[in-house]
């Protein structure tokens, strides 16, 4: 690994660990909106994390995933609650994929310098991560458009500056922004299994809202920003696995059962094994997952979807192992392991099942 | 050792040098080899002299690769075990009359070695080895069985480990010799396994008498000349072209069978990942230069032979009732030109796949161990002789 990646995966962790202790993290899962401002502002202004993957030509540094990767990964170890994962792996992306050079400019310098908060509205009632899910609808009176439907799982809507929402016309998909507090654009955050990310349902009655990009023309983009934004989501899943194992380890070196430490039975020993290969393997998805972004090969969404099936896997499989090893203070409300262990089932299913993926890898085959 | 633009130019200039003065059309395949094993290109990090250039490991590909393009013979395939790991053995602890001795003979594939380690009671402990071998005058009396051999039908020397003290702990007595497998009292037999064909040997040695000059290493210091073995033993693992193997056949079964084998679309595409994955990481740790063979290997091996096993049974699913049939069951031995087995004898082949080169269990116990730094298994028989250890 390259030193700059290093350093930076260092000044992230040094930050998280004082800006996200668990004292924080249960805190803000009982917030109302759910993050710390405050420490959103300093990750804009002290290490430029929102704007690290976005152009310097919207007011980025031009970094790209490798990086982004890197950042994701320190927040899943973290388990850090903000708008970051849905503002920079979604609507960021949603934004450059949508061609729509006067929306960017008009938005992306806004969400590198820590301004606005940003989410992308996509799966519906009927749930799913494919463009078949999207039945909002939008109709244009002269110049504006309005939209009607209703989004579910909507990620940090309620503290969104805009909200990119996926919608049909008589073109097709589309993708359009509705700012914040627009009439007709009611937001309710939904007890969420996952407490520290914050899910709302969105009720679309006529909002007015802009149209980014060309009517119709939103099929492509969207299908990319939910792959970006899998790979991210993936490389979050690595790092919680990563932490969920470092945690188990120490614990099996920690804990005296039978006058031995218990990491000292083939049972334990066996199971974190095994629980170690998930790890690198997942790593080894994400690594190949990036590495097709960077270098913009054909393989880009045949390598997220590996790699959103693999880390969905491996990170449930190795939070279900951590609770089961550290017995039963694993399964008090007082003890990481559980927080983990939700986000690692919640993640399962955003942006896509593991089962969903697998099927996408499948058609990339031809079976 | 890092290579260097420098290393890698001199490697290349030998290389072409070597291609100019022995034009690959019209030189014997043996005079090649000679002139290539003369000019520092058969082990290029060993020493000048001994078939090396004294440059990085790292570069032995580059040398094969380009061979490979102008056509060149390659003798490894047919004597990797004497290449890959009794040559670097040899250099690392023989002496200079052994060198010379053994080296050229083994790149020019005219001297074929075994590796004659496991025993029937010491598998995956295999410093618990019982072969003894008692000095005589001239030298050393051995009386032994060996197992899980392979190629030894073929070979003209074996990797012994043998103990010689048996009244220390069981590390401490060994050691090591390369034997001539036409001494008397050497016997070679088949080892049959469960899918009918014999691809390993049991090795019989009953008096057989090996010179002290073709002992390797000192006295009791086998157990680190054997690991000098097996460490390379790993490289040779690592480096073996690797496909996607039991998830390639299985795609292409399901492609083949059409509607009634639907049902097993998501087991297709679940073996065709973690092939694909297991590929990456391997061929990562491979490429990734300055990398000795550590324990992360451990999860290759642990991976692969999960993924051959369900692979395997996919396949067997996937051809549903053929599989209550067997092509044959006729005893052969392993060769070289045998045609490729089918899904089934693949099916039975892969039960091995977590047993040899270290089981599963094994491997785990390593990953949690030196990777995970957890405590180490007791070991009751640390300071305990030999002829104290129980066994069975």
């Amino acid at each position: 690994m390259p030193t700059e990646h290093e350093e930076l995966r260092q000044t992230v962790r040094l930050f998280l660990q004082r800006q996200s202790p668990e004292p924080e993290v249960r805190r803000l899962m009982d917030d109302r909106a759910g993050y710390d401002a405050p420490v959103w502002a300093r990750m804009a202004e002290e290490i430029g994390l929102q704007g690290l993957a976005i152009p310097e030509d919207f007011g980025g540094s031009g970094f790209g995933y490798p990086e982004l990767g890197i950042v994701f990964e320190e927040l899943g170890r973290a388990l850090l609650p903000s708008p970051f994962f849905t503002t920079v792996a979604l609507a960021a992306n949603a934004l450059l994929e949508s061609g729509d050079r006067e929306a960017m400019l008009d938005y992306l310098p806004g969400i590198a310098s820590g301004e606005t908060i940003a989410t992308v509205a996509f799966s519906e009632d009927s749930g799913g991560w494919d463009l078949d899910a999207v039945h909002a609808r939008a109709s244009r009176s002269g110049e504006t458009w309005h939209l009607n439907g209703v989004k579910r799982y909507v990620l940090d809507a309620h503290v969104a500056d805009v909200v990119l929402i996926a919608a049909r016309t008589d073109a097709g998909i589309s993708l359009f922004a509705v700012e914040r507090d627009a009439p007709g654009m009611s937001i309710e955050v939904e007890a969420s299994l996952d407490q520290t990310r914050k899910l709302a349902r969105i009720t679309l009655d006529q909002p007015a809202a802009r149209l980014i990009g060309t009517e119709g023309d939103a099929g492509h983009g969207l299908r990319r920003t939910l792959r970006l934004g899998a790979v991210a989501l993936a490389a979050e899943q690595l790092g919680g696995a990563e932490r969920m194992l470092e945690m188990t380890v120490e614990y099996a070196k920690q804990r005296y059962q039978f006058g031995r430490q218990i990491g000292s039975f083939q049972a334990v020993k066996h199971k974190l094994a095994d629980m170690l290969v998930e790890v690198e393997l997942a790593r080894c998805a994400v690594t190949d997952a990036i590495r097709s972004i960077a270098d913009d090969t054909e393989e880009i969404e045949l390598n997220a979807s590996v790699a959103k099936a693999t880390c969905s896997d491996a990170y449930f499989a190795v939070a279900a192992g951590a609770l089961q090893l550290h017995g039963g203070i694993g399964f008090t409300w007082e003890h990481p392991a559980h927080l983990y262990f939700k986000r690692a089932t919640s993640d399962r299913f955003l942006l896509g099942t593991p089962d969903f993926h697998r099927d996408l890898v499948g058609a990339a085959l031809g079976i | 050792m890092s290579v260097t633009d420098q290393d890698a130019e001199t490697v290349d200039a030998a290389i072409e040098a070597l291609l100019l003065t022995n034009p690959v059309a019209t030189t014997e395949p043996r005079d090649f080899l000679a002139a290539q094993f003369d000019a520092g290109l058969a082990w290029v990090d060993f020493p000048k002299g001994n078939g090396g250039l004294g440059l990085p490991r790292e570069l032995r590909d580059r040398v094969f690769k380009r061979l490979e393009q102008a056509g060149a013979p390659d003798g490894r395939a047919a004597n990797r075990l004497a290449y890959s790991m009794a040559a670097p053995t040899l250099l690392a602890w023989g002496t200079r009359e052994q060198h010379e001795r053994h080296l050229r003979p083994i790149f020019l594939g005219e001297e074929r070695w075994c590796q004659l380690f496991s025993e029937p009671g010491a598998g995956s402990d295999l410093a618990a080895i019982g072969t003894r071998a008692v000095r005589v005058d001239d030298g050393w009396l051995v009386n032994g069985q060996k197992v899980w051999t392979s190629m030894a039908n073929v070979s003209q020397v074996g990797m012994l480990l043998a103990r010689t003290d048996p009244e220390v702990p069981k590390h401490r007595g060994l050691t090591y010799f390369a034997l001539d497998l036409s001494t008397p009292g050497v016997e070679v037999r088949p080892l049959r396994q469960m899918t009918g064909e014999a691809e390993f040997y049991e090795v019989y040695l009953t008096d057989v008498h090996i010179p002290d000059s073709a002992r390797i290493g000192q006295v009791s210091e086998g157990w680190k000349v054997a690991m000098a073995t097996l460490m390379n033993e790993r490289t040779m693992f690592g480096t073996k072209s690797m496909d996607l193997g039991p998830a390639e056949i299985a795609l292409q079964l399901y492609r083949e069978r059409g509607e009634r084998v639907r049902h097993l679309r998501p087991r297709v595409i679940d073996a065709w990942i973690q092939a694909r994955l297991l590929v990456s990481f391997a061929s990562r740790r491979v490429h990734n230069p300055g990398s000795s063979p550590g324990p992360e290997n451990s999860i290759s091996k642990i991976g692969f032979a999960l993924l051959n096993q369900r692979g395997y049974e996919l396949c067997l699913d996937l051809i549903g009732d053929e599989s209550l049939l067997y092509e044959s069951y006729a005893m052969r031995e392993y060769s070289l030109d045998a045609p490729e087995p089918d899904v089934r004898t693949r099916f039975l082949r892969s039960r091995a796949n977590s047993i040899e080169g270290g089981t599963t269990e094994i491997m785990r116990t390593i990953l949690a161990e030196r990777v995970l730094g957890l405590p180490a298994e007791p070991r009751v028989d640390k300071d305990v002789p030999y002829s104290r250890i129980p066994r069975g």
